[in-house]
C-alpha cells in the first residue's frame, strides 16, 4: 500500500513535469498555430472591410475564386510547376546519387558543390538566374545564340523557374538518395554479376526497388514544397512582368490577394483551396505507392 | 583471359563516364555563382557587352559599394543574425523540453497534445500568416525584431526530430540518474541533453538555413527598409536596379556571403545535418 503510494507520487510528479516541459510548444502552437489555422478557416467566409474587421459572407469568396479565370491558371500553374520540376529533378537526384555512389575520388568535394545552392538564400540565387536568362544580355541567349525571352515570354518563363528549381533541390535530394543507396547491402550486386545480369537489369531489378521507399519520402517532400512554391517564382517574375499571370503560383497568388489588393477573405480561401490540393495529391500518392514502393526487404 | 581484359576495359569506361557526367554536374551547379562574382566585378558597359566578356577587363568593387548605399546592409546582417539567433535558441529550448517529455515521461493527454504538433507540421505556413501578421500588427510590433521571429518561436518540425532523437536513448539511463537522485529535470538537463548533440546541431542548421532564406513572412512584416532581412531586402533592391546586373549581383553576393562562409567551415556537419532532417 505505502509503495502504491510512493509510486502514485513519483507518477504525479512526472506527469506535472511532462506538463512543465510541453507547455511552452503547446501555448505556442496553440496561439501561433492552431488559433490562426481556425481564424484562416473563419476568414475564408469572411468579406475583409479593412482595418481588421471582417463582415461573414458565407461560400462567397469561395464562389468568386472559382469564377476567376487567374485563380484556374494560378491552379494549374502550381500542378504544372509539379510536373515540370518533380520527376526530372528526381531523375537527375537519383542519377548524381547513383554516380556519387560508385568508387571515385573527390567525392566530398562534388557533395559540397551539388549541395551549395541549398544553402543560399532562393532571393540571392533567383537573381543571378535573371541575370543568366536575361534576354538581351544573358549569357544563355548569348552563349547558344538564340533569343528567347526567357523571363517575360509566357510560354517560357515557366521553363525557366522550372530549371532554377531543379538546380536548387538537386543537391538535397541527392545526399538523401544517397544514403538510401548506401544501405543497400553489396552481395545483391555481386549475386547479379554472377548470374551475368546487365547494369541496366540491375538498376532496375535492385536499385530502384530497394531504394524506392526513399525515393518515396524525397518525392513527397519535393512534391509538398512544390505545391506551395513561391518565393522563386516571385523573384524571377515581379508583378508588373507581364508574364505574371502566366507563371504565378497559388502561394504568389495568395500573397497577392492578402497583402497586396488587400483582400484577406479572398486570399484565405486560396490558402485553404491550396490546403485541399496538397491533401489530395498526399492521398493519391500513398495510394499509388503500393504499385512502386517496395517495403519488403 | 581475353574476356578479363575486356571487362577490366569496361570497368574503366565506366569510371571515366561517371566522372566526366560528375564534372559537367558539378560545372553546371557552380557556374552561376562563378557568373554572379565575374559580373559583379564588371562594370555595367561591360556587362553588356555582346559577345560577352567572361573576364572583367579590370577590376572594380564599385558596385559593392552601390549596393551597400541602395540597402542598409549593416542593419540587414544584423537583422538577420538577431532573427536566426532567436529562432534557432527557441526551437532547440522548447524543442528539446517537449521533444524529451513526449518521449520519455507520462502524462495525460500526451497523445492528444502531439496531435497538435502532428497537425501543425502538416499545414503549409501560409495558412497562419494572415492571422500571425495581425497578431503582430495589434500588439504594434510591426518592423521589429521580435516580428520576424514571432513564428519561429516554437518549433513543431523541431519537437517531432528531437523526440525521435530522445526515443533513441535507451530509458535505463535517465533511470539510472533518477535512482541517483536527479529529479526529472536534472535528468533531463544534466543527462538527457547532452547526449542529444548532433541533432541539437542538426536542428540548429536547418532552423537557420530555412529561416535565412525565409521571403514571404519579412516581407509582409516588416516594410522599413532597416529593419528587413537579407532576403527581404534583395527583393527591393530587384525593384531599384532593374537592368543594373553588376550591383544586383553584387547585392546577391552580399546577402548570400555569411551562410556561405559558414557552410565552407561546416560543410560535413551542414550536409549531414540537412539531411537527417530530411523528409521536411
Amino acid at each position: 500500500m505505502k509503495k502504491g503510494m510512493k509510486l502514485s507520487v513519483a507518477a504525479r510528479r512526472e506527469e506535472n513535469w511532462g506538463w512543465i516541459m510541453v507547455a511552452p510548444t503547446i501555448i505556442g502552437l496553440i496561439v501561433l498555430n492552431l488559433w490562426p489555422f481556425v481564424q484562416t478557416l473563419y476568414t475564408s467566409f469572411c468579406e475583409h472591410l479593412g482595418f481588421g474587421h471582417y463582415k461573414f459572407i458565407g461560400l462567397g469568396n469561395y464562389i468568386e475564386i472559382f469564377q476567376t479565370p487567374e485563380f484556374w491558371k494560378a491552379t494549374w500553374n502550381t500542378i504544372y510547376f509539379c510536373i515540370l520540376t518533380v520527376p526530372v529533378g528526381l531523375f537527375l537526384a537519383l542519377l548524381v546519387a547513383m554516380l556519387l555512389n560508385a568508387k571515385i575520388k573527390g567525392k566530398g568535394i562534388f557533395r559540397t558543390i551539388f549541395f551549395l545552392p541549398m544553402v543560399c538564400a532562393p532571393a540571392a540565387v533567383t537573381m543571378v538566374w535573371r541575370w543568366i536568362f536575361n534576354a538581351e544580355y544573358g549569357i544563355l541567349n548569348q552563349m547558344f545564340g538564340t533569343h528567347v525571352n526567357w523571363i517575360t515570354d509566357s510560354k517560357v518563363v515557366m521553363i525557366a523557374c522550372a530549371i532554377v528549381a531543379i538546380w536548387s533541390n538537386i543537391g538535397y535530394d541527392a545526399v538523401l538518395l544517397l544514403a538510401g543507396l548506401q544501405n543497400i547491402s553489396k552481395s545483391y550486386y555481386e549475386a547479379a554479376n554472377i548470374d551475368g545480369a546487365t547494369k541496366v537489369t540491375q538498376f532496375f531489378q535492385i536499385t530502384l526497388p530497394m531504394v524506392s521507399p526513399t525515393l518515396f519520402v524525397v518525392m513527397i517532400m519535393r512534391l509538398m514544397s512544390a505545391v506551395k512554391v513561391y518565393d522563386l517564382i516571385y523573384m524571377m517574375v515581379e508583378e508588373t512582368n507581364p508574364a505574371v499571370t502566366s507563371v504565378q503560383s497559388l502561394m504568389y497568388l495568395f500573397y497577392r490577394e492578402s497583402f497586396i489588393a488587400g483582400s484577406r477573405g479572398t486570399g484565405s480561401a486560396i490558402v485553404i483551396w491550396t490546403v485541399l490540393l496538397i491533401g489530395a495529391i498526399t492521398v493519391l500518392q500513398f495510394i499509388g505507392q503500393k504499385k512502386w514502393v517496395n517495403y519488403d526487404v | 583471359m581475353k574476356r578479363s581484359a575486356s571487362l577490366e576495359q569496361s570497368r574503366k569506361m565506366t569510371t571515366i563516364l561517371t566522372y566526366v557526367v560528375l564534372v559537367l554536374g558539378a560545372i553546371i551547379m557552380i557556374f552561376p555563382f562563378i557568373w554572379m562574382i565575374l559580373t559583379s566585378l564588371k562594370t555595367v558597359p561591360e556587362s553588356m557587352k555582346v559577345p560577352p566578356s567572361i573576364f572583367p577587363n579590370e577590376l572594380v568593387t564599385g558596385n559593392f559599394g552601390d549596393a551597400m548605399k541602395s540597402l542598409p546592409f549593416l542593419n540587414l546582417y544584423l537583422n538577420t543574425g538577431l532573427m536566426v539567433f532567436f529562432r534557432v535558441i527557441c526551437a532547440v529550448v522548447f524543442s528539446s523540453m517537449a521533444g524529451y517529455a513526449f518521449a520519455k515521461l507520462n502524462f495525460r493527454g500526451k497523445n492528444l497534445l502531439f496531435g497538435i504538433v502532428l497537425v501543425q507540421m502538416s499545414l503549409p505556413s501560409q495558412i497562419f500568416i494572415i492571422p500571425q501578421y495581425q497578431m503582430v500588427a495589434k500588439m504594434g510590433m510591426a518592423n521589429t525584431i521580435f516580428a520576424l521571429v514571432f513564428p519561429g518561436l516554437v518549433s513543431a518540425f523541431g519537437v517531432f526530430f528531437l523526440r525521435q532523437t530522445y526515443m533513441g536513448i535507451p530509458t535505463e539511463i535517465g533511470e539510472a540518474a533518477y535512482l541517483d537522485g536527479c529529479n526529472q529535470w536534472q535528468t533531463f538537463y544534466k543527462v538527457m541533453f547532452p547526449l542529444t548533440g548532433t541533432s541539437v546541431a542538426a536542428l540548429t542548421i536547418f532552423t537557420a538555413v530555412f529561416a535565412y532564406g525565409d521571403l514571404m513572412w519579412p516581407l509582409v512584416v516588416n516594410s522599413d527598409l532597416t529593419m528587413m532581412t537579407l532576403s527581404s531586402g534583395l527583393a527591393t533592391l530587384r525593384g531599384q536596379f532593374t537592368t543594373n546586373f553588376p550591383v544586383l549581383m553584387a547585392g546577391s553576393l552580399l546577402a548570400m556571403l555569411p551562410m556561405v562562409i559558414l557552410y565552407m567551415i561546416f560543410q560535413r556537419q551542414f550536409i549531414e545535418g540537412i539531411a537527417s532532417t530530411g523528409g521536411k
